[in-house]
């Protein structure tokens, strides 16, 4: 198996992958790695999970490796957490965002506390999957934006990766990491394709996706896409735009987000969750407090609605669109155009 | 026979193969006064005279431990305390039954248990006293974090079984949990998890009759809570919760079960809460005196003693040493309770995470400048120089924590 593996690997070392098939990478390189990473969760085995990133793994490592387990998610929680106090590295997932909820408990008053409350004697390396977002057209219930409720939980770390290399290095690091990961998959771009790159830059660090000079986009996960479409866009309207992919909001870089802000002295933060108290307005209040000399215009947000996410013929009027970006740049107080 | 159901070796795997006795009344060695009811075998481990002094010493230590934190709780040295004097059978028995390599997952009521698997009670009580929220080392006590959120620790358990048989080790996790918790969804979703992967885990329900003010009635319409174990498909036990003999036994068996790979097993013990709630309730405004006496005349303490009596091992020479032993951790826990103690307030950001986020660092800055600046302010006034001293005070807070988003600024 390993031979085959390998070689098939070589092979498909410049060929491009989607982001679902290099989370599938990084699980399996990461159970490689380690034989304490164990992934379980709902239809992750013999069916490789409703989006086929598991696939594969019940039948190369065995069923005591990758499992299905009963529909029950504050029990796939609360069993990760007491094999993690064990010695296991669970990787679970949460089969859709809005599924994750029932787990919320456990996740809040347990994964998120344990390290803290031991005084650093029981830390909890567990790695939670949730494919979250929209654009899939998904009926009511699988459209979710739901990293709010992690980002604002100390003791969790919150990664989302935009790239299918970001895809493969921030997961193999999730695990890798002795604090709890919350592994937010933007479901929509499971089919985007690239080549693989096997190293990045740590959790914690933003990357600039876009160099420009007239204002700073700054996005994560599925909006990173959108916010460089915008980029382009916005050439022909004649702004430079530079585009940030946060990568990590918990821990949040604000060294590459306010050296990027400072250098525009402009910033849009775009993301599809409600913006009420939403990630969004953190961003925008940390940019204000650290840039305020060099702002030239308010921060702006571009985000969902705050409304319930709605059904798939009504999405494309809720998610942040090009357009909307491109009229949030430009009533950036350009009192020279 | 009290055993509510056991998978049936001779039949099939399945469910309606058990064997299931739906007689509710709780597996019994002791009788209601102490005498030995006869139904365990003589060469029963738990009436070997060495353990039967031992578990009477344990009872009587772990009363007194009790009583001591309810007396220092309304001395104001420890936060709240929730009692379970008249649970010692179950606190103890539990902990009496199992080895030191097994985990424990305790409950807030259960700092008697913890004392028993032989936690310093000032590390027992540094969450009640409300220094940190957790006083001992788990990995070393194999006992995880006392559970406020009710249940929200039997999946851990599950998980930690589970974790355990797939690492080849023979280790059990038990659980405790209330009445109450077991209406919780993560209750169910334990055992269940529990029994699909046959998870050496046992699931001890201490039914004290009461969940704060609400009765079983109200937890539950099932005859006993044990029958739960039928639809999980899990050996089901009720044992009389102030029976300590009883009590270790059923969970000896119980791990004797799970380590031999066959799954885990629900414990019912029935007992009664004596004290209200924790100090800060007042019971009788929800239950009446005259149960309380019925439930006090069956307590498990005068039982033990009883029985002991009767087989002519509770010598003056036994009471003397038992009681010596008490004396002494109670003297300890006032002498070592009753010093202030030192928190520091670094704790707060140390153990977040692995490494403090950068945010983190900042606000342990902050905080540590006002604290420097407080400090400067009160040499200030001490120096005598009072108005302006106060002034720089406040500033110097303020100032500090604009300092630290500054100094970031000018990176
Ligand atoms: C999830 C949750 N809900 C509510 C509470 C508040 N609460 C603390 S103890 C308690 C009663 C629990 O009763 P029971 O499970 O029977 O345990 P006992 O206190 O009797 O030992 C309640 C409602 C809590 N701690 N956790
Ligand atoms: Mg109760």
């Amino acid at each position: 198996m390993t031979a085959t593996l390998d070689s098939a690997h070589r092979a498909a070392q410049n060929a491009e992958i989607s982001l679902a098939q290099a989370v599938n990478r990084a699980l399996r390189d990461a159970m490689t790695a380690d034989d304490k990473v164990v992934v379980f969760g709902e239809d992750v085995g013999v069916l490789g999970g409703v989006f086929r990133v598991t696939d594969g793994l019940t039948r190369d490592f065995g069923e005591q490796r990758c499992f299905d387990t009963p529909l029950a998610e504050a029990g796939i929680m609360g069993t990760a957490i007491g094999m993690a106090m064990y010695g296991f590295r669970p990787v679970v997932e949460m089969q859709f965002d809005a599924f994750s909820y029932p787990a919320f408990e456990q996740i809040a008053s347990h994964l998120a506390k344990m390290r803290n409350r031991t005084r650093g004697t029981l830390p909890l390396p567990v790695v939670v999957r949730v494919p979250y977002g929209g654009g899939i057209g998904g009926v009511e219930h699988h459209s979710d934006s739901s990293e709010g409720y992690f980002v604002s939980t100390p003791g969790l770390h919150v990664v989302t990766p935009a790239t299918v290399s970001d895809a493969y290095t921030l997961l193999r690091a999730a695990i890798e990491s002795d604090d709890p990961v919350i592994f937010m998959e933007p479901k929509r771009l499971y089919w985007s394709k690239d080549v693989l790159s096997t190293t990045g830059p740590e959790i914690g660090r933003a990357v600039v996706r876009r160099q420009g000079s007239d204002a700073t986009l700054i996005a994560y996960g599925p909006t990173v896409s959108t916010a460089l479409e915008t980029a382009e866009a916005a050439r022909d309207e004649g702004y430079d735009l530079e585009v940030v992919d946060l990568r990590s909001i918990v821990p949040f870089d604000d060294e590459t987000v306010c050296a990027s802000v400072r250098k525009t002295g402009r910033a849009v933060v775009i993301h599809e969750a409600a913006g009420f108290g939403g990630t969004g307005a953190e961003i925008a209040a940390r940019v204000s407090e650290r840039c305020f000399h060099w702002l030239e215009a308010p921060v702006r947000r571009v985000t969902g609605f705050d409304i319930p996410y709605p059904p798939p013929k009504l999405e494309r009027h809720h998610l942040p669109s090009v357009d909307r970006i491109l009229d949030a740049v430009a009533s950036l107080q350009w009192e020279d155009r | 026979m009290t055993v509510l159901a056991t998978p049936d070796k001779t039949g099939s795997d399945f469910p309606l193969g058990f064997a299931t006795i739906l007689d509710p009344s709780p597996l019994q060695y002791l009788d209601e006064h102490g005498a030995l009811s006869g139904v365990l075998r003589d060469d029963a481990p738990e009436l070997a005279p060495e353990r039967l002094l031992g578990t009477y010493r344990a009872m009587v230590v772990g009363r007194r431990f009790d009583v001591q934190a309810t007396t220092m709780v309304r001395q104001g040295r420890l936060a709240v305390y929730p009692s379970s004097y008249g649970q010692e059978a179950c606190e103890i028995g539990a902990m009496l039954a199992l080895r030191p390599t097994d985990w424990f997952f305790p409950t807030y009521r259960d700092c008697v248990s913890m004392v028993t698997r032989g936690i310093d009670p000032v590390q027992t009580l540094t969450l009640l006293r409300g220094d940190w929220h957790c006083g001992y080392d788990p990995r070393r006590w194999r006992t995880a974090p006392q559970c406020t959120p009710l249940a929200t620790q039997a999946p851990h358990a599950a998980g930690l079984a589970h974790a355990a048989r797939l690492a080849g080790d023979d280790t059990v996790a038990l659980a405790f949990c209330g009445d109450g918790g077991t209406s919780e969804g993560d209750f169910h979703e334990a055992l269940n998890f529990a029994a699909v992967y046959q998870a050496p885990a046992i699931f001890f329900v201490q039914n004290n009759q009461y969940a704060i003010s609400v009765p079983l009635a109200k937890q539950t319409h099932a005859a006993a809570l044990a029958h739960k174990a039928v639809g999980y498909g899990m050996a089901g036990v009720r044992v009389d919760g102030n029976d300590v003999i009883a009590v270790q036994h059923v969970v000896a068996e119980a791990a004797t079960r799970a380590r031999a790979g066959d799954g885990p097993t629900l414990i019912e013990a029935v007992t009664y809460r004596m004290q209200a709630h924790t100090n800060a309730d007042d019971a009788t405004r929800y239950r009446n005196a005259s149960e309380v006496e019925y439930w006090k005349s069956r307590d498990p303490l005068a039982r033990l003693e009883t029985c002991l009596k009767a087989c002519g091992l509770l010598t003056d020479a036994v009471v003397a040493e038992a009681n010596q032993a008490a004396e002494a951790l109670a003297d300890d826990m006032r002498a070592r309770l009753g010093e202030e103690p030192e928190v520091d307030h670094r704790d707060l950001f140390r153990h977040v995470y692995a490494e403090p986020t950068p945010q983190l660092r900042e606000q342990a800055a902050a905080l540590q400048a006002e604290l420097d600046a407080d400090l400067d302010a009160a040499e200030h006034d001490e120096a005598g120089v009072e108005a302006a001293g106060r002034g720089l005070d406040a500033s110097g807070a303020d100032g500090a924590a604009l300092g630290a988003v500054e100094a970031e600024a000018g990176r």
